[in-house]
């Protein structure tokens, strides 16, 4: 039986990887002794493949047989590869080894489109609800919800599910119909605003009766894919806030089109998938969600497209030198986290120590702010407006110039691992 | 030098602190009393272990500031730095000579350090809930070999517990030569007299492994491999993320 499964697991799980979603937080579920696993909440990596992205689940395809044929994707129904599916016995029996082992935190299930999306979205649902109930499988499920599937599938795949997405692939609904023919903007957000609907409703009822059924505790997710379409910064952020703010998303995962399929007149022709800007979004998706940044102070109708040179932060204060510098013993939380070079974690040490006594330049340093950054924005005890009346653009030259130096001694770094690779 | 010499137990560091402040003499250094070489400018004073003393330094520190603040001192001294004794003797010397909870006052040098290594001990924890990986033995026992950077076996005994609650498992450091054994009720502390386990490989002997077991690791590294996207190489981040110091006892990177 293991050759075929091998073969299986190679096919779908190739079909998968281009899905970037690994998360396994934001769920708590504990253990009665009965069952296997649990989840927690803070969620666990369990390994880095080469490209330096997380496995923290299995992630595979039910089947990557697919009706549609958008343009993006590697299992478009044109695309000529090997197909495959699992059986559910199959599938379960391999995430459960696979946790059992502690290589996983569990599963995330998704599918091509078998003959329509009821169809499939009720394969993925039974997937989860065997795992569950015959199973006796309690760690963390990602379950897709597919596009077009009636609400009562989705929202019964809810309640076995930890965290459910839709993905939105395409940021306008103009270019989604150019690369996804079979797809829209209302089949997408359909199935979006009914699991939003009934996170809300679980957790108020949950208020109520501590014992109600629990409906995707995670919450949701999309993805977006970058670069396969021409929309700038501007309008991915936008869309990606709004999601935020009104469909109550988790996240938000940007993907750096890979070219997946044969040339495609309706794509670009790229030759490096667009990781730097994809790098740049997820720091400026970070700003919106962890440093209380309003989207239109990253991105807006004068700076529609992100530095690809400069985190957007720190593009960000070049941009405003007027709310510069700012008193590391003085100023608010939110403005401490304003400060290019300054994390989260040492915002927080920062309003914590600074309680029993100024900090000074030296105490900055002990506590891991990168001052080379830093100094251009703060004053503090020592440290005063020496470096305020510096021109954003003399800043911006000094830190690339520093910056292009740690390159050059990483590659030369590089060059030497290689070389010792070969031998 | 005065040198205090105890047994290097969290409980020999606490009478330490303990007997140094009722001799009123301070230490210069705090050593393990077998890698001790005595000199002869040196005034040693073997500490004797007593839970009651160190107990009374615990519930001292509690007092003094918070249950966290008393978890970040027993997790620094996991840490098993050589120089732990006196790090962790001048935090609580600051400790006790405040009137206030110094425990979250980082202008202070010594919190800042002690909070500092916590967080290392803490990393180094957490990754073994990443990078543990269990074989099963033809015995149905789940057993991973594991080699941390620091002592962290305390540490991760619930986690475990909590999640794998109905399969038997060892955890075993294989070079500080202790481990934990779950046997579906408790947890306990064990030393195995003997165990077939390639130290360098981190891998058991194939004749003591349950058939499917190695047909599972082939699985997983063959998932490892697929889930990969060529076009992104990036071993650098690989690397920061998983260090190499892991990679010996994970099967989807020592199957060659």
């Amino acid at each position: 039986m293991n050759d075929t499964i091998l073969e299986k697991l190679n096919v779908l799980a190739n079909a998968a990887k281009y899905d970037v979603s690994c998360s396994s937080s934001g769920s708590s579920r504990s253990n009665n002794g009965k069952n296997i696993g649990n989840t927690v909440s803070c969620g666990i990596c369990h390994s880095f493949t080469e490209d330096g992205r997380c496995i923290s689940l299995l992630k595979v395809l039910l089947s990557n047989h697919c009706i549609y044929d958008c343009a993006y994707c590697v299992n478009r129904s044109s695309n000529d590869i090997a197909r495959a599916a699992f059986t559910v016995d199959e599938l379960a029996e391999l995430t459960i080894n696979f946790y059992r082992r502690n290589y996983i935190e569990g599963l995330f299930l998704s599918s091509g489109v078998m003959r329509n999306p009821d169809y499939t979205m009720e394969r993925l649902m039974n997937v989860a609800k065997k795992l569950r109930e015959v199973y006796r499988f309690n760690a963390y499920i990602h379950l897709k919800a597919i596009p077009g599937a009636s609400p009562d599938l989705v929202k019964q795949a809810g309640l076995y599910a930890d965290r459910m997405s839709v993905n939105i692939e395409i940021p306008t609904e103009q270019n989604l119909k150019i690369l996804a023919p079979d797809k829209d903007f209302a089949s997408v957000y359909q199935p979006m605003a009914l699991i939003k609907e009934n996170i809300i409703i679980s957790k108020e009822e949950r208020k109520k009766y501590r014992k109600s059924p629990v409906f995707s505790p995670a919450g949701q997710s999309t993805q977006l894919i970058i670069g396969a379409s021409p929309e700038n910064d501007r309008q991915i952020l936008q869309l990606a806030s709004g999601l935020y703010d009104f469909q109550k998303l988790k996240r938000v995962y940007y993907s750096g089109y890979v070219p997946v399929t044969l040339a495609d007149n309706r794509l670009p022709a790229l030759k490096q998938p667009p990781l730097i800007r994809e790098n740049r979004l997820y720091q400026a998706d970070w700003l919106l969600r962890f440093y209380e940044f309003k989207v239109d102070e990253i991105v807006n109708d004068e700076f529609q497209q992100l530095d690809l040179e400069l985190d957007p932060k720190l593009s960000y204060a070049l941009r405003n030198p007027h709310i510069f510098p700012i008193d590391i013993n003085k100023a608010d939380y939110e403005m401490i986290l304003r400060i290019p070079g300054v994390g989260v974690r040492s915002a927080k040490l920062i309003v914590h120590s600074r309680k029993f006594g100024r900090l000074n330049e030296n105490h900055l340093k002990k506590m891991g702010i990168v001052l080379k950054r830093a100094k251009y924005f703060i004053t503090c005890n020592q440290l005063t407006d020496g470096h305020k009346d510096i021109l954003p653009s003399i800043i911006r030259r000094n830190i690339l110039n520093e910056k292009n130096k740690l390159l050059k001694r990483f590659n030369e770094n590089q060059l030497s691992l290689f070389g010792d690779l070969v031998v | 030098m005065n040198i205090f010499l105890y047994d290097n137990t969290f409980e020999g560091l606490l009478t330490v602190v303990f007997e140094s402040f009722k001799l009123k003499i301070l230490p210069d250094a705090i050593v393990y009393k077998n890698k001790y070489q005595p000199s002869l400018l040196d005034i040693s004073f073997e500490i004797i272990t007593d839970v009651l003393k160190a107990e009374r330094v615990w519930n001292g520190i509690k007092a003094k500031t918070s249950k966290e603040a008393c978890d970040m001192v027993y997790h620094t001294f996991l840490s098993g730095m050589d120089n732990i004794g006196m790090i962790i003797f001048h935090y609580l010397q600051l400790t006790f000579a405040a009137n206030y909870n110094v425990s979250v006052n980082y202008r202070e040098e010594s919190v800042l350090l002690i909070k500092q290594i916590q967080q290392k001990v803490l990393k180094e924890a957490h990754r073994m809930f990443m990078f543990v990986r269990f074989q099963k033995t033809n015995n149905d026992i789940y057993f991973a070999p594991i080699q941390p950077k620091y002592d962290v076996i305390p540490l991760i005994g619930k986690h475990f517990k909590n999640r794998f609650r109905d399969q038997i498992w060892i955890i075993y450091d294989t070079e500080r030569d202790y481990g934990l054994y779950y046997d579906l009720k408790t947890v306990e502390e064990i030393k195995l007299e003997q165990h077939n386990i390639n130290k360098s490989s981190g891998k058991i002997d194939a004749s003591l492994l349950e058939e499917k077991e190695e047909c599972y690791q082939v699985l997983w590294k063959s998932y490892f491999d697929a889930i990969n996207i060529k076009e992104r190489k990036n071993l650098k981040v690989q690397m920061q993320f998983m260090p190499k110091r892991f990679w010996n006892y994970l099967p989807e990177k020592n199957n060659g």
